[in-house]
């Protein structure tokens, strides 16, 4: 089975004729307390396509990408996934986001009493009403993709960062959303543990899967992304195919932003 | 001229049989009340959330022995004549509810918020969240807490002789009142007492090993 099947997404890049953007953010504003985070962010994502949201810590890419599952209550403006509009204080919408969108965090979040098998086949038998058996041979497809085939068995202490993140990964995937989307998911790996994480993100992408991902690995997005953002103070400032975006910058914060190094 | 033989001793494990029903009683009473408790503590509705502090407040600065007497003579005052073992298990549960509703609350809290992410964003109510993510962790967390309260209990059931129980200490007392041997009686009554807890700490820490807690 491919990840394409198992997330049930159309081939990569495919153009479909009059489509509506999978996600579609429209002037997204949010403020913890006083301090305001988003300033008026819009931005479309079409189907098949990854998406890079690159920055600086505090330039608010996180709070976005948080506030597009429905984590963060947002205080001004729309966001609409899949077609229906987000709103955390309405339960059912938050129920069908949930079946549309999966999340994979920084710090894993794997459910420490739990196996890696249990990790993932807990939302198919209590959320998808799966049978056991159906449950069981869905979460070995899926550690299979990752390459985890043989740790289905294992506790989330015992593994490596990256194998733990590659659960984590499992872990969404499971649930065949429509869209997934990653939260700085190198950020706590050593560096020798990061590219089997991306190689799994590599492949989801070529095979068609959505993905928005909020990324220091500048090197990834240039590479694999179809789109990178680059988010500045709140704002989106560019957004492009990643070769425009990086031979070319429009404005000074990018260029100064690409030449730190980071 | 008595002194103290078998027949004193087979008297005092009888009346720790008390001892026993009325820790279980409280146990289980104080267990299912004191988890609804600290549910409540952590709720999103705010009355609830009220409701339960106001109750963990107003017992947990209430001496148990206050609490026995109302809900003893106090009930029957109002006209609702209740046997003494009602009233006994009636306020250790009140007693034990209020102190492990709140242990519980700080082993709820205490579960990392990320945990609750991660569960949401898969999908889970918000039952299924504390079902099969939540309470399974805070459970490790608040295994020697509970423990070191259900000893504190068993010790504390000593104080339904007030209405009449006959239960481990009352009947060291008794002991000593024939035999004049205080010494030999509260040493057996306190090696009674030890058999009783120590079993809890045991099991306690195999619970521990076998949870891992800590890590």
């Amino acid at each position: 089975m491919s990840v394409n099947e198992a997330a049930g997404t159309r081939p990569r890049n495919e153009a479909v004729p009059g489509a509506e953007p999978i996600i579609v953010v429209d002037s997204v504003s949010k403020s913890f307390g006083p301090l305001q985070v988003l300033h008026g962010v819009s931005l479309e994502i079409e189907r098949g396509t990854m998406v890079a949201i690159v920055g600086r810590s505090g330039s608010g890419k996180s709070t976005l990408l948080r506030c597009i599952n429905a984590l963060e209550e947002i205080n001004g403006g729309t966001i609409k996934v899949c077609g229906h509009m987000v709103s955390m204080s309405d339960r059912a919408s938050v129920k069908r986001l949930r079946s549309e969108v999966g999340m994979v965090f920084q710090s894993y979040n794997l459910f420490p009493h739990l196996n890696v098998l249990r990790n993932i086949t807990l939302a198919l038998t209590a959320v998808q009403k799966k049978s056991r058996a159906d449950a069981d041979a869905i979460a070995h497809k899926v550690l299979g993709l990752v390459g985890l085939a043989d740790k289905a068995e294992a506790f989330p202490e015992q593994l490596s960062g990256g194998q733990a993140q590659r659960v984590a990964i499992a872990r969404s995937l499971a649930l065949s959303p429509k869209v997934l989307l990653f939260d700085e998911v190198t950020s706590a790996l050593d560096p020798e543990l990061t590219g089997e994480v991306l190689k799994v993100m590599e492949d989801l992408a070529r095979d068609g899967m959505t993905m928005v991902l909020v990324t220091h690995e500048m090197a990834f997005a240039r590479r694999v992304a179809d789109i990178v953002v680059f988010m500045h103070q709140g704002k989106v400032w560019e957004a492009g195919p990643p070769a425009e975006l990086f031979a070319d910058p429009k404005t000074p914060e990018l260029r100064q932003f690409l030449s730190s190094g980071l | 001229m008595i002194t103290f033989s078998s027949t004193h001793l087979i008297y005092l494990i009888e009346a720790a049989r008390w001892t026993l029903l009325l820790s279980v009683l409280a146990f289980i009473g104080g267990g299912i009340l004191g988890l609804v408790l600290a549910l409540g503590r952590v709720s999103e509705h705010k009355p609830l959330r009220w409701l339960s502090a106001a109750y963990i407040q107003i017992i947990q600065g209430t001496p148990l022995l206050v609490v026995l007497f109302l809900s003893y003579f106090g009930l029957s005052i109002l006209g609702l004549d209740i046997p003494p073992i009602a009233a006994a298990g009636l306020s250790l549960t009140l007693y034990t509810s209020a102190f492990l509703g709140e242990i519980w609350r700080g082993c709820i809290l205490s579960v990392p918020k990320t945990q609750w992410e991660a569960s949401n964003c898969i999908g889970l109510s918000r039952a299924q969240q504390y079902r099969y993510v939540i309470l399974p962790q805070a459970a490790r967390i608040a295994i020697p807490p509970t423990v070191g309260f259900m000893v504190q209990i068993i010790k504390n059931t000593s104080i339904t002789s007030i209405i009449g129980f006959v239960e481990l200490a009352r009947a060291g007392q008794i002991v000593n009142n024939s035999t004049f041997q205080p010494f030999i009686t509260f040493v057996f009554v306190a090696i009674i007492y030890f058999a009783m807890c120590y079993p809890l700490s045991l099991a306690s820490r195999h619970f521990e090993r076998k949870l891992n807690v800590g890590k």
